[in-house]
């Protein structure tokens, strides 16, 4: 289990990489959104993984799983959410202020405005 | 006086929740409530550092979990300081917005008061989670804030900004992640106690974790190959923001100081000490090219942008000579360099908006209506921020090229900082001659005035150069005694943990 965790937190966190330095605002939105997921894997093995354990030690002291990584995933996700929501209207908002979406849109204007 | 610690952080979550009640109201209230509680802000502080001042460690248990277990907020000289000047910049910085920025979108005061608690929540947290929280709270505050009033530059510059945030957060997790799954705890004090005694193997999972953390703190203070967003965003950044900003560089520093000092300290064995040879060489490398920017700049909101990476190279540097004395010296440097630079974004906003089309351009042009208070405090933050005596810059500089041991540190530090104040003074002032003297008759019609409250923003945020020169006595002594706190992290953990729980760890 922990082989096949491992390949998909790292392909996850490789098209995430690989989208976000594209040059169109939308694959980089959608590629940090991917790197965010697999960062959400990786935190929630860093308590090491367990199948059928409950995260809370019974009477038995019995096998159980760490409860706080799970607790951090889920700020993560929320925070993350957040942001990609955020990123999202800004990026459309680039799209409808410049016209364009490339992410290095603003270049032309600026260099004008450096030179008068 | 308890709950005293909180209170940085609540004060302007309800003042902000309050402002989100009423988004369209009326602009009076608004500004008279961000100012009341930007205010009580300021004195909370000031209670803070008098109860920091008897060198005591205090923690507040939230919710009661007893640490290592729960989330804490620790207060020790570091931290106070670092709050108590956060909300005096955030006060000039609103009392410049109240004179007319704060109308040119919705909701300025809400955000700003969101931002704030979080940035006095990072400066005070114990927990390193909770230190990513704080990072996005006054992220995302700071996202929307730096889009205030729009327009094509701010927009573009902030979806880089954002976009590089996130991939930065995503690090921070990382890191985080892995630190968490060698030593098993979040706490700072706890770790720290915990990496002393690490298993051989997951010494270098530590190891791996700690650079992480470098990279994230490094980004967030503009350190060398992670500074080039800084000059576009904070340039295109509305002034007052762009003001409170200057805060947010050095809370990157503060991180860097809190971590690399308390986690990785001298008792971490191998691990100890291993961010400052990095810290050193890329902050003095930092400070070069930031003083390249400084040259090179060709408009003077991009001129106080490389001042801000000139600061936080000199600010690395002193970090990266890891003694009592640097870091002393930098804690006197820091709040200084934090005021004049915020001073400084409000002080060329206003020249700008007396100089029409030319605005913050450096080139001949319109003179200014008020050369003489605006010329004087670019005088005065000119002289503070490049190192000039009698100003707080001279003082700080002074104490960091003291500080420097051995011949390896003072040929390296004493060449790059005295060569780097030497081209900011040319920098400077070719910019203010160029800007003041060699003007073209000026038109007395059309321009804004100086006014009331930009006046005193502006003299509150520069003036704090002359004055801590003045006291440049009692400040040095509290730095002093700030840098000898840091450096005993035993009291630091004994205060936290408790000195039973230390002795049961094997």
């Amino acid at each position: 289990m922990e082989a096949l965790y491992a390949t998909i937190t790292g392909v996850l966190a490789a098209c995430g990489l690989f989208l976000a330095l594209r040059g169109r605002t939308f694959p980089v939105v959608v590629g940090l959104t991917l790197l965010s997921y697999s960062v959400n894997l990786f935190l929630f093995s860093t308590g090491g993984l367990n199948t059928a354990a409950a995260p809370v030690i019974d009477d038995h002291g019995g096998q159980y799983t760490d409860p706080l990584p799970q607790a951090l995933v889920l700020t993560a996700i929320v925070i993350g959410f957040a942001m990609t929501a955020f990123s999202v209207i800004l990026a459309i908002r680039v799209r409808g202020e410049l016209g364009s979406d490339d992410v290095h849109a603003g270049r032309a204007n600026e260099s004008r405005e450096n030179k008068s | 006086m308890q709950h005293l610690p909180i209170l940085p952080i609540l004060l302007p979550l309800f003042a902000g929740l309050l402002l989100l009640l009423n988004r369209d109201g009326a602009t009076r209230p608004r500004r008279i409530i961000s100012l009341i509680s930007t205010l009580l802000l300021v004195m909370v502080a000031i209670a803070l550092v008098n109860q920091a001042t008897d060198g005591e460690i205090r923690y507040y248990a939230l919710g009661d979990w007893q640490p290592p277990f729960g989330i804490i907020l620790v207060v020790d000289r570091l931290s106070a300081m670092m709050v108590l000047l956060t909300s005096v910049l955030a006060l000039g910085s609103v009392i410049y917005a109240c004179a007319g920025e704060d109308e040119k979108g919705t909701n300025y005061h809400g955000l700003f008061q969101l931002q704030l608690m979080g940035i006095n929540g990072a400066f005070l947290t114990g927990d390193l989670f909770n230190l990513f929280v704080f990072f996005e709270v006054l992220l995302i505050a700071s996202y929307a804030l730096l889009m205030h009033g729009g327009g094509k530059t701010r927009i573009h510059a902030s979806f880089h900004y954002v976009a590089l945030n996130l991939a930065n957060s995503a690090l921070f997790l990382l890191a985080v992640g892995t630190l968490y799954g060698a030593t098993g705890t979040l706490n700072m004090a706890d770790m720290a106690l915990r990496i002393g005694n690490l298993e051989p193997e997951q010494m270098e999972l530590v190891k791996v974790g700690a650079m992480l953390l470098l990279v994230v703190f490094g980004l967030k203070a503009a350190m060398l190959p992670l500074y080039f967003w800084l000059p576009r965003a904070y340039a295109a950044a509305p002034a007052p923001v762009a003001a409170l900003f200057a805060v947010m560089s050095k809370i990157g520093i503060y991180a860097i100081i809190r971590v690399y000092t308390l986690i990785f300290g001298d008792h971490a064995g191998p691990l100890g000490n291993l961010a400052q040879p990095w810290v050193w060489w890329l902050g003095l490398a930092t400070l070069i090219l930031g003083t390249v920017g400084v040259l090179a700049a060709r408009d003077l909101r991009a001129q106080v942008a490389y001042l801000i990476i000139l600061s936080v190279g000199t600010l690395l540097a002193g970090i990266g000579m890891n003694s009592i004395a640097a870091q002393s010296a930098l804690l006197y440097y820091l709040p200084h360099t934090t005021l004049i630079t915020g001073g400084l974004f409000l002080l060329v906003d206003s020249i700008a908006m007396q100089r029409g089309q030319a605005g913050s351009r450096i080139v001949r042009a319109r003179g200014v209506k008020e050369p003489v208070p605006l010329g004087l405090f670019f005088f005065i933050g000119a002289m503070g921020i490049a190192g000039m005596p009698p100003f707080s810059g001279a003082i700080g500089k002074t104490l960091l090229l003291q500080a420097a041991i051995g011949p390896a540190q003072q040929a390296w530090l004493w060449s790059v900082l005295l060569g780097s104040g030497l081209l900011a003074i040319i920098a400077m002032s070719r910019a203010g001659s160029t800007v003041f003297w060699r003007a073209s008759p000026r038109d007395e019609t059309s321009v804004t005035n100086l006014g009331i409250r930009r006046g005193i923003a502006i003299g509150l945020l520069i003036g704090a150069s002359p004055i801590m020169a003045l006291f440049a006595g009692p400040l040095t002594a509290y730095t002093q005694a700030t840098a000898e706190q840091l450096a005993n992290h035993d009291a630091y953990i004994r205060t936290i943990i408790g000195p039973q729980e230390i002795g049961e760890v094997p």
